[in-house]
């Protein structure tokens, strides 16, 4: 490590704040625009489906019927709350299985009538308690992806601040995964990775850096298909403009993804996570069986 | 000043005398009973006394569950290390240690082979290699088993043991799940069979993926199964986890299990459930 070979008599100066975590702190900004006020903006028409039809409705997840250019489509994202008390009560935006079950049927809804599905992401990752664990969190997750992956519409996912690990991933197999710029996609949080690998919570700045999870570098690694710009300085100095962006690219990808047969589509989709993070070579069998 | 005085103050040991005794005893975390080592390695890695299971490596699942004969395959990806992944120590050199220790090259085996008179094709995963984490290569392995259940219409099991994804491969180990999970749906709509063994311990991005995706999800006693930790979960809601939170037991009472089986029935169960879905009426 690389303080160790420092000489020990080395003034100690402040190391600089990596990249990454200027991100990290961006993407959680809390004047950032949320799911919800992208759903505002850039839809028309938006009307709520509540409920999972097998336990209730979760605070933490909307999804409902609106139109996108006067044409029908699903929306779903999660929602955080602005106040103290209303991010209690939507678990700082972190959905329970029931939230997931809720996502997956208005999908489902969305296939039987032909419509294409945008879902808008920002959540630290899925609720980690009791009840998600008595509900079958695991299972919720796992039946999303497996879903999605042969939905037979076309899927627009966009990771707007937060893309917590499996909890984004049960949104976000889709035709496209789309990333803002200041947003970060991750297996873990760094302040989860940093107390499990560093075994200390505070080198959470090194953790983000070592995780590679800003958009810019989940791009390179081939595990988003597209990155939206975002007003100088992050979406929340200037949210107009941030939709009009993010307005654009949603356009430009549904038209792509519309002139398309539903059966390449599908094809399309499935290539692209079958081949997608294929970090391996072969080699030598280590095996001695 | 002293009662006793001893002119040598130097004990030597006797080499001779040493009896070893380490390893030959296990204290059974089920029973807290000393067991006779060698009385569990025939019995499974089973208590004999009460039935707690103990861990099983992938090659003794393979062997325990497959008749001789079987081939091991897809044994030769080893991960690029996609991040470049340094923590207290460079991610390349734990796989490095990992796969001296293990014989393997990942978290994973695959194999092929018959069950009873059934071909099947058989993933296994090890949790003694970086806590059976799943990285490109275990999702990798798993799909590729699929592949081969897709090709020759076989069915496939898969028998996971896992802390989650592996955190040093980061996104990439994240897309592992969507991956997997893509390719059970090809097998779902082919028809073909697909079953999840659950075993001790098995958490995250695996709960939230393919061992929840089977047409049978089963498991084996006192498995621990779950999608967050117990230690998250007590910090998010602070307060303490009821008994038996996360085992096989609550899982199955909270409906997220078909059915509950012990090691030495596993064979059997396997091969009477694959029948039922393959044979012809």
């Amino acid at each position: 490590m690389a303080e160790n070979t420092a000489p020990k008599s080395a003034p100690s100066v402040a190391p600089p704040v990596p990249e990454a975590w200027v991100k990290t702190e961006l993407a959680r900004h809390p004047q950032r625009p949320y799911p919800m006020d992208y759903i505002e903006a850039l839809f028309t028409d938006f009307s709520e489906i509540h409920g999972d039809r097998q336990f209730g409705d979760d605070p933490a997840m909307a999804a409902g019927m609106a139109r996108f250019h006067g044409q029908p489509v699903a929306v779903i994202g999660n929602l955080k709350g602005r106040s103290l008390k209303e991010r209690v009560a939507r678990k700082f935006g972190s959905p329970d299985p029931e939230g997931y079950r809720k996502a997956l049927r208005v999908m489902k809804f969305a296939e039987k009538y032909g419509h294409p599905i945008f879902t808008f992401i920002d959540l630290a990752g899925a609720n980690p308690g009791l009840g998600a664990e008595e509900r079958g969190q695991g299972e919720a997750i796992a039946r999303n992806l497996l879903e999605m992956s042969r939905l037979r519409v076309p899927t627009i996912a966009t990771v707007t601040g937060e893309g917590g690990s499996g909890g984004a991933l049960a949104l976000a197999v889709a035709d496209r995964v789309l990333m803002l710029e200041n947003t970060i996609y991750s297996v873990i949080s760094p302040e989860g990775c940093a107390s499990i690998m560093w075994k200390d919570a505070s080198k959470k700045q090194q953790a983000a850096a070592a995780l590679r999870y800003t958009a810019t570098d989940v791009k390179r690694l081939g595990c988003v298909d597209d990155v939206i710009d975002e007003p100088q300085g992050g979406t929340h100095n200037d949210p107009a403009l941030a939709f009009e962006m993010v307005n654009k690219k949603l356009t430009q990808h549904l038209a792509a993804l519309q002139s398309q047969s539903i059966e390449d589509l599908l094809a399309a989709r499935y290539a692209k996570f079958r081949n997608i993070a294929q970090f391996y070579t072969v080699a030598g069998v280590a095996a001695s069986a | 000043m002293t009662w006793f005085k001893r002119d040598d103050n130097e004990i030597q040991p006797n080499d001779d005398h040493e009896v070893k005794t380490e390893g030959l005893w296990v204290k059974c975390p089920g029973c807290r009973k000393t067991i006779w080592k060698a009385d569990i390695d025939a019995n499974l890695q089973v208590c004999p006394n009460c039935g707690h299971h103990f861990k099983f490596s992938a090659r003794e699942r393979i062997e325990n569950l497959l008749e001789p004969g079987f081939e091991l395959v897809d044994l030769d990806l080893v991960s690029t290390d996609p991040l470049e992944f340094t923590d207290l120590k460079p991610y390349k050199s734990r796989l490095a240690q990992t796969q001296k220790k293990t014989g393997l090259n990942d978290a994973i085996i695959n194999a092929v082979g018959r069950m009873g008179d059934l071909d099947v094709i058989l993933s296994v995963m090890e949790y003694g290699f970086i806590g059976g984490s799943m990285g490109a290569v275990v999702g990798e392995t798993i799909t590729r088993a699929a592949d081969r259940a897709l090709e020759s219409r076989r069915p496939l099991i898969v028998v996971s043991a896992s802390g989650g994804a592996r955190m040093q491969e980061g996104i990439a180990s994240l897309m592992q799940l969507a991956k997997v999970s893509s390719v059970l749906a090809k097998l779902d709509d082919a028809k073909i069979p697909y079953i999840s063994l659950i075993t001790d311990p098995t958490y995250g991005g695996v709960t939230a993926s393919f061992a929840m995706l089977g047409d049978l999800n089963i498991a084996e006693p006192g498995a621990l199964i779950g999608f967050a930790g117990p230690r998250v979960i007590e910090q998010t809601i602070r307060q303490k986890l009821p008994e038996g939170f996360q085992r096989s037991e609550f899982l199955l009472e909270h409906g997220f299990l078909d059915a509950i089986v012990e090691r030495k029935d596993l064979k059997s169960y396997l091969a009477q459930s694959l029948k039922w879905m393959t044979e012809k009426a």
